[in-house]
């Protein structure tokens, strides 16, 4: 198994390599179903895929991960066969490797800063990762030996990435960790928000329930702010600290005529009726959710990818991605734009809603939209989008999905006094340590940086828990 | 793909047992749930979202009444639709699977007021009852107007009657009290130049429409408890967003609660109307399959 290529560096280059192809369910073929678009590498492909890796004595990649997955040690074990010990190098940092290997934008974390893949495509960090968490999660984990408890609680708020990693880190440490989380299932954003065929909820599922054979306790339908608040956790409770993860829970609505309208819907309603109520399977299951045949939906991040791409699975003739500046500014991750496209979404680039026309019953009847430009760059560096004059023109729709982002939610700032939050709402944390203004009260994930991304998340998660650790520990 | 060995994994999740049930006309039914971490600091106006089984939706319900020792939660509920239906054929011994709360923000009920007006429009009575009583017990004077389609429908007559200082009842038939709406009286009551401080009304959303628009002439402050559609009730979906003095609220955080004179009533009653041909279906499969007599 010894690479040849730095043992003969003289010898004549081989031509770039490609990533080993990931299968996939064909376009035509998924868009009928909620099933998983991606289908995993078989042991094989893996094999082929973790033999390119170069095994760097100084590795680039570990540095781009924000949870610290120890990549060249897995990716080792796995040409070594050893697909479970694999699985487990990964798990003593990464609490949630099938979700990660799945939804991790890697292309711009571990995989940008591949050695091999200056020349190369990179390895496929995320498909390798996503291929031992599924072969031991079908094989069976064994749980890792536990430190002695410590005999301190710690409340986790929120179950979604940022307060499992919390969890997943503080119990390996020895800590006894309780979640309430505000559904009925556990997994935030990734229950409610990604779709099924992105993320099965199955794999969710058995990622949670490993951190609950670790220990974990999960209380369900707690909303904290209201059926218990933060200082009575710590003053009533027991619990030493807090971790807040509760999310970017608010849905932003643009300041424009319409967007009241029946058949205008925030991404976050639209996701949540289909994929925590399962509104795909309406009768079978209670929750309806109403989709057009036309449908827009407003934004270019992720989550507007995941709007368009349910509401064709749902039926929509047409899907639109309505975006006010150009495809090199899209946030979505390149994969699902690609997904999208194959899928038959149409983009319209450089086009900005000016308002939601509706019928006399409220029902949605077109958008009028105004062409845009791309001016001077702004605050964020990206090129501020400018309208065109007397370019409106009206789209023929029935459904308007809004995926612009969120704000956080105010529960919990409303309830916990003296938290203090910047003037966006979000929660303000010492950077270094995710403490908040008060002492023993930690917080991370979008409650803390507005809405990003899942591997954020978790790596504030991994984060604050040090931090926990360290302020109960001194 | 791979299937989990783990699929079926378990919820820790204490259930929601029912420990009464009334039934209190044909169409509306009284539960008394256990739910103790709720009840101990829930307050009147707030509600709880709730789901009654594994394949079912998530509704809010204003909260009826609570009891904080003995840790219960009363709701009331008119069957509408299959949900109902299905909560209402319930029994007590049963258990609901999820019950979340208190949600929302509390009704301002500890303020003297002067001259207090309860208005309950059918089922909207059990929740304007202990409102009504919180503001008889902070020192106001009040008036209850009790309205319903007919007779049949007309709820908590006896223990309105017992906290008011003026009672009226009124059904649209005529067969009890004014024949007539709740307007009809409240009306009487401004032409009257009774000093009314304070309406409190709460019944289905065109109830609440009129008697804002009966009041406004006047400028009598009115608090109107919006039942828009909700699917997290923690301010997560925007479901509920509702326009009120030209701005967009939630009803679930920034309600339910709202002066009835800034809510855009016909707003509201379209996006309440948004979901009726699924209803129908669901409630037709409810009928040909269960009879009402699954759980």
């Amino acid at each position: 198994m010894s690479d040849e290529g730095e043992s003969a560096p003289k010898k004549e280059r081989k031509p770039p390599t490609k990533k080993v192809p990931i299968p996939e369910q064909p376009p035509n073929v998924r868009i009928r179903n909620f099933d998983e678009v991606a289908l995993g590498y078989s042991a094989e492909q893996a094999l082929a895929e973790a033999e390119k890796c170069m095994q760097c004595r100084n590795p680039k990649c570990i540095s781009g991960c924000p949870v610290e997955v120890p990549i060249k040690d897995f990716i080792n074990l796995i040409r070594e066969h050893k697909f479970m010990e694999a699985a487990a190098k990964i798990k003593e940092t990464n609490s949630l490797p099938a979700i990660c290997g799945r939804v991790c934008p890697q292309e711009s974390q571990c995989e940008v800063s591949c050695i091999y893949g200056i020349r190369n495509e990179p390895i496929a960090i995320g498909r390798l990762e996503r291929f031992v968490a599924d072969y031991a999660r079908v094989k069976g984990e064994t749980l890792p030996k536990l430190p002695p408890k410590i005999g301190k609680k710690v409340a986790i708020i929120g179950s979604g990435p940022a307060g499992l990693t919390c969890a997943g880190d503080l119990i390996n440490l020895g800590y006894d960790v309780t979640i309430f989380e505000a559904f009925h299932k556990p997994g935030g954003v990734l229950i409610y928000g990604i779709p099924e065929f992105r993320l099965p909820k199955e794999i969710v599922t058995a990622e949670v329930d490993f951190l609950k054979r670790l220990g974990v306790e999960i209380k369900y339908n707690s909303v904290i702010g209201k059926i218990r608040t933060i200082h009575e956790l710590m003053n009533e409770d027991g619990y030493k600290a807090v971790f807040i993860g509760s999310g970017a829970g608010a849905p932003n609505f643009m300041p424009i005529k319409g967007m009241s309208l029946t058949t205008v819907f925030s991404a976050n309603e639209f996701l949540t009726r289909v994929n925590l109520m399962k509104g795909y399977k309406f009768p079978e299951y209670d929750t309806p959710v109403k989709i057009g045949k036309k449908v827009a939906v407003i934004g270019g991040g992720n989550v507007a990818m995941d709007a368009a791409r349910t509401s064709l699975r749902l039926g929509a003739s047409e899907v639109n991605i309505i975006y006010r500046r150009s495809r090199e500014e899209l946030p979505a991750r390149a994969e699902e734009v690609h997904h999208a496209e194959e899928e038959g979404v149409q983009f319209n680039f450089l086009v900005n809603p000016t308002e939601v026309l509706g019928d006399e019953a409220g029902n949605v009847i077109g958008m009028q939209c105004i062409r845009m430009d791309l001016g001077e760059p702004d605050e964020s560096g990206r090129r501020r989008p400018v309208p065109i004059k007397n370019s409106e023109f009206v789209m023929d729709l029935d459904t308007v999905i809004v995926a612009i982002g969120n704000s956080p939610n105010p529960i919990i700032p409303h309830t916990t006094p003296g938290l203090d939050v910047s003037r966006w709402g979000t929660i303000v944390i010492n950077e270094e340590t995710g403490m908040t203004s008060i002492p023993g009260v930690f917080a991370g994930g979008d409650i803390v940086t507005g809405a990003a991304t899942v591997i954020s998340a978790m790596g504030q998660g991994k984060n604050a828990a040090r931090g926990i650790h360290a302020y109960l520990s001194g | 793909m791979p299937r989990s060995p783990l699929a079926g994994f378990s919820r820790c999740i204490p259930m929601y047992e029912i420990v009464f049930k009334q039934v209190l006309n044909p169409v509306t039914k009284m539960l008394v749930v256990r739910a103790p971490d709720i009840a101990k600091v829930c307050k009147p106006g707030q509600f709880v979202m709730i789901r009654v089984n594994e394949t079912g939706e998530r509704i809010p319900l204003t909260i009826g009444d609570f009891d904080r020792k003995k840790g219960e939660i009363t709701i009331v509920f008119q069957e509408v639709g299959k949900t109902t239906k299905l909560l209402g054929s319930l029994e007590k011994g049963d258990y609901i699977l999820d019950f979340i709360g208190p949600l929302g923000r509390p009704s301002e009920t500890e303020k003297k007021y002067g001259t207090v007006v309860a208005i309950g429009g059918g089922c909207g009575s059990a929740i304007v009852y202990p409102v009504a009583r919180a503001f008889k017990e902070a020192g106001n004077y009040l008036i209850t107007i009790n309205g319903a389609r007919t007779m049949d429908l007309l709820l908590y007559r006896k223990q309105m009657e017992k906290i008011s200082d003026e009672f009226y009842e009124t059904t649209d038939d005529g067969s009890c009290g004014v024949h007539g709406f709740v307007t009809t009286v409240l009306s009487e009551l401004i032409q009257s130049n009774r000093q009314i401080d304070l309406v409190f009304a709460v019944g289905p959303a065109p109830m609440m429409k009129f008697v804002s628009k009966t009041t406004e002439a006047k400028k009598i402050p009115t608090i109107v408890s919006l039942n828009s559609i909700m699917v997290d009730g923690t301010g997560m979906c925007g479901a509920c967003r509702v326009t009120v003095g030209g701005q967009m609220k939630f009803a679930c955080v920034d309600g339910p609660e709202f002066d009835g004179h800034q809510v855009d009533f016909n707003e509201l009653l379209g996006r309440l109307n948004a979901y009726k041909t699924y209803e129908a279906e669901s409630d037709k499969r409810w009928a040909s399959q269960a009879g009402g007599a699954s759980k």
